[in-house]
């Protein structure tokens, strides 16, 4: 009997050299302009300049010493301190808020809830032209904090969202265990809810902090001198020479590179769900 | 309508061996269930048949033909998952008509069978829902339907009725079964609980450890259990197990320690190996009666025990002996009052007993 | 005592409220107070007086860039969504697979996900420049001999395509990761169950895999059309105003020309659009098996 079995296999091998090969391209499709950016960022002008050198073989420190000394210094501060700024304010005001749509019933809430959703798709860049106004008459203006409060508001329905399904993921018979061995409710939170959701908690902190830092619009229409660097970037870098931008979209993606890395096991699950 | 054969299938998941040569012949239109504790490799050998995996070794025959490599959908299959898989995207009908749309069978061909197995399934009312808006039992109909609409080769069932309250069930069961004899198709069906496999199945494979433990109707199944595990595996309470020196020397019998079985000289000539070994002895709670409840001829031994622990489920009455080490229970039907401290002198007859090779578990008688 | 546990009882009952109230006050106060304080600017005057004259301005002034900033933001979508769409199935399904190095794949295609759309565009720069790996690429190969251009106002469709390059590569990872999400949730059974009942691939894709994804693959093409009116970094970075887009006029009028009634128009023209998106969205597609889908 000419057996099925025989042929199967060679089939299924095609399939899968077919299949591994779309795989790498796909890999191939995002990580090649990540590499190549970041390899003429630190490549010597004469190498990116000349059209032989396909991939650079000299490197120097120098484009992105010289970005630094354009002002990309004081930009990269100044987008640190607006971004922990507004991790701060977004969990202060959000943590309890998580806490409340995950851990009670109450009148309202399904429609609550439901604002929170609509108010993270918002386009939170449009309040930020009216706020200069504002900002003008609180002296607010091209101030730091006046960017953090603006990145708080854009931060803030997917801090609720987040954290609200962290707290939610928290079995809620290891809070009532506490409740029936002696813990009132806020103990039962600072000792089993809280250590049990620190892990969702950070990696939800560190995409508040990389939604701050790639913030653009805001930050560009509510500073003049305290730029933050993507603010930076769009109004005083873009006059530059080419591998000077290179090496401001090096100092740019830097961060979110580390995060993805530390917290990638998440990066699915938390879109998955604040999108949702 | 076809005849199945399985032969040395085996199935690796990574370093976990699934399945460990699986030989089983499937006659043609049988029910047969194959029976097992969960991770047995009763789910993956079904998944093989239906063409969903692939063995690593052994060979899939349907008839005469090999269908070990062939996709489910050139194999004439149709299944009932655990979940009912019940798409929630199509109304009923559509549900039922999918397998038939598939095929290319001619419109009205497509809507006389979905009619008529609707019908059969007791769900013509329910054409027009929505899955949503059914039921689990209701559901768990429109997923035989859908399974029998074709007319397939073989019919396979994963754990159909797991998801059904107990009432349910029941009701099922019946129905399952005489739906199979009706239309009389080769049917395969995975369970975990024996019940289920005693009341539907033409033939039982037990099976654990990814190998098949033994095959037979479930009357040879309960009766002539092949070694340790069906015999323990099948009937509830378990069966007592104890061990038990064989001595052929002066007075046959064997020696429990507390008690002492003596052997007629059938059972002492198959036991001719064994003198002097340890065998592990087995006799079902069903079979052991208190002295003064037994049956007037049945003559056996006697052991002398104290209660333990008593059920009283109503129908039945489980008692639960201490006879010095070891631990028996009896299983009576009705309801009886006995007290836990009493003293107890229960009796069985010579003919129940079963008895194991210690080493392999082998059943000797 | 029994005074206690009634002031302990009224806090629990009032506790949810009180817990959301600063978040929620603060939300109502920056989106609130700006939509506002946006409306007075749009509609009035220095002298505080009721005016049309910034609407006439963004509509018929030939210095406002309103229709084709429009029409531009509109064409980016139409092309970037549906190609982001196409992918982010394709990624889904790949990586519904098993195979080895699969979480890596994973891991490599969400990447995008934290990179800016002022990064993104740098990057594309890199690749794309008259200096960038392509035209060095093509060019030591012998493939072209000039440097193709993509940068410049004589070169407006070169710099459309990089922007959508750009916009591709980086934002496909949101649609990509919703779609995943939704694909992940569709019980293994369901697919099995079409193949038993003798479903080839396309067979499977497209009356079981698609229809049952119907809902991620709403979600994922409402939030990017809503991402797609608020366009900014990546087109400044790639086009400047050649290629005029909503936000990036507002962002002229506003820190160039400081017509901050006009950029005001220009906020509340994207709020607009968006509530009006997100209203369409919600009473369109309530899907009947929706339930189901998500349980």
């Amino acid at each position: 009997m000419p057996g099925p079995g025989e042929s199967a296999p060679i089939r299924y091998y095609l399939f899968k050299i077919v299949f591994a090969g779309i795989v790498i391209l796909s890999c191939t499709w995002i990580l090649l302009p990540i590499i190549i950016s970041i390899l003429y960022a630190f490549s010597t002008p004469q190498d990116f300049y000349n059209p032989k050198e396909v991939i650079p073989l000299h490197f120097t420190l120098s484009n992105i010493q010289k970005l630094l000394a354009l002002g990309a210094a004081r930009a990269t501060m100044n987008s640190i301190i607006v971004a922990i700024m507004t991790v701060i304010f977004s969990f202060i005001l959000g943590l309890p808020a998580g806490y409340a749509f995950a851990r009670f019933a109450f009148k309202g809430k399904d429609s609550l809830k439901l604002l929170i959703i609509g108010l993270r798709m918002f386009p939170m860049l449009v309040i930020a032209i009216p706020l200069v106004t504002l900002y003008i008459r609180l002296g607010l203006n091209d101030t730091l904090l006046g960017v953090a409060l603006a990145h708080t508001t854009m931060a803030l329905p997917f801090v609720i969202l987040i954290t609200s399904s962290i707290f939610v993921s928290v079995p809620v018979e290891l809070e009532e265990a506490g409740y029936v061995f002696g813990l009132d409710r806020k103990q039962t939170f600072f000792r089993i809810t809280l250590p049990l959701s620190l892990p969702g908690l950070t990696a939800a902190a560190i995409f508040t902090f990389i939604m701050s830092w790639n913030e653009v619009f805001m930050a560009a229409v509510l500073t003049l001198t305290n730029r933050t660097l993507p603010a930076f970037i769009l109004t005083s870098a873009m006059a530059a020479p080419d591998i000077i931008k290179f090496a401001a979209s090096f100092i740019m993606i830097l961060p979110a590179l580390i995060f993805v890395f530390i917290a990638r096991k998440y990066l699915v699950s938390m879109w998955g769900i604040t999108v949702k | 309508m076809v005849d199945v054969k399985l032969r040395g299938l085996v199935k690796r998941f990574g370093k976990t061996v699934a399945l460990r040569g699986i030989d089983l012949d499937i006659r043609d239109g049988e029910f047969i269930v194959l029976l097992g504790p969960s991770g047995c490799g009763k789910t993956t050998t079904l998944r093989i048949i239906a063409g969903l995996e692939k063995p690593d070794e052994g060979r899939v025959l349907f008839g005469d033909k090999d269908v070990t490599y062939l996709p489910p959908k050139d194999r004439n299959v149709s299944m009932v998952f655990q979940s009912y898989a019940v798409w929630p995207h199509m109304k009923v009908r559509d549900n039922i008509a999918f397998p038939l749309k598939i095929r290319g069978v001619p419109q009205e061909e497509i809507e006389k069978r979905v009619k008529w197995a609707a019908q059969l399934l007791q769900i013509d009312e329910l054409l027009d829902r929505y899955p949503h808006q059914l039921s689990g039992g209701q559901r768990q109909r429109v997923a035989v339907a859908r399974a029998i609409v074709i007319e397939p080769d073989v019919l396979l069932m994963d754990e159909p009725l797991s998801n059904l309250d107990a009432l349910l069930r029941v009701k099922m069961r019946s129905e399952l079964k005489k739906l199979q004899r009706r239309i009389g198709v080769t049917t395969i069906y995975v369970t975990h609980d024996q019940v289920e496999a005693m009341t539907m199945g033409d033939r039982i494979a037990v099976m654990n450890a990814g190998k098949i433990q033994q095959v037979g109707t479930p009357e040879e199944i309960y009766l002539k259990p092949a070694n340790t595990f069906v015999a323990g595996f099948v009937g509830s309470p378990q069966m007592n197990f104890f061990d038990a020196t064989v001595k052929l020397n002066e007075e046959k019998l064997l020696d429990a320690g507390e008690f002492t079985i003596p052997l007629t000289d059938d059972l002492a000539k198959l036991l001719q190996d064994y003198n002097g070994k340890t065998v592990i002895v087995g006799i079902r709670p069903e079979y052991m009666y208190p002295k003064e409840l037994a049956p007037k001829n049945l003559v056996g031994p006697e052991i002398k025990g104290v209660i333990d622990f008593v059920e009283a489920l109503g129908s039945d009455t489980i008692i639960h002996l201490r006879v010095g080490d070891k631990h028996l229970v009896v299983k009576l039907s009705g309801s009886h009052h006995y007290r836990i401290g009493e003293e107890l002198t229960v009796v069985f007859g010579l003919d129940k007993i079963h008895i194991f090779d210690k080493n392999t578990g082998k059943a000797i008688i | 005592m029994s005074n206690n546990t009634r002031k302990y009882s009224l806090v629990e009952k009032y506790l949810p409220y009180i817990l959301i109230a600063p978040a929620l006050s603060y939300l109502l106060f920056f989106i609130g107070y700006p939509l506002t304080q946006g409306v007075l600017l749009a509609f009035t005057d220095q002298n505080g007086h009721f005016t049309l004259q910034h609407v006439y301005y963004l509509l018929y002034s030939p210095s406002s860039n309103f229709w084709p900033a429009l029409e531009d933001t509109l064409a980016l979508a139409a092309v970037i969504i549906p190609i982001q769409v196409m992918l982010a199935l394709g990624f889904s399904l790949m990586l519904s697979a098993n195979f080895k190095g699969k979480d890596m794949a994973l891991y490599i295609l969400i990447i995008p996900l934290t990179i800016s759309d002022v990064a993104g565009g740098l990057i594309w720069y890199s690749m794309l420049a008259s200096n960038g790996f392509f035209n060095k690429l093509f060019m030591t190969l012998g493939i072209i001999n000039q440097p193709i251009q993509f940068f410049g106002w004589q070169f407006r469709p070169m710099e459309f395509i990089a922007i959508v390059l750009a916009e591709v590569w980086r934002a496909t990872a949101l649609v990509f990761v919703i779609i995943f999400a939704g694909l992940q949730m569709i019980s293994k059974e369901y697919i099995e169950a079409a193949e038993v009942f003798g479903a080839g691939t396309w067979t499977k894709l497209r009356h079981i895999i698609f229809p049952m994804l119907k809902p991620s693959v709403q979600t994922a093409l409402l939030i990017r059309t809503l991402f797609a009116f608020q366009v900014f970094g990546v087109v400044m970075v790639l086009a400047g105003r050649d290629i005029p887009v909503l936000a990036g006029e507002a962002y002229y009028e506003q820190t160039i020309l400081y017509h901050y009634g006009v950029a005001a128009l220009y906020a509340l023209i994207i709020a607009a659009i968006s509530i009006v998106i997100g209203y369409i969205y919600i009473k369109m597609f309530k899907a009947q098996y929706l339930r189901e889908v998500s349980m």
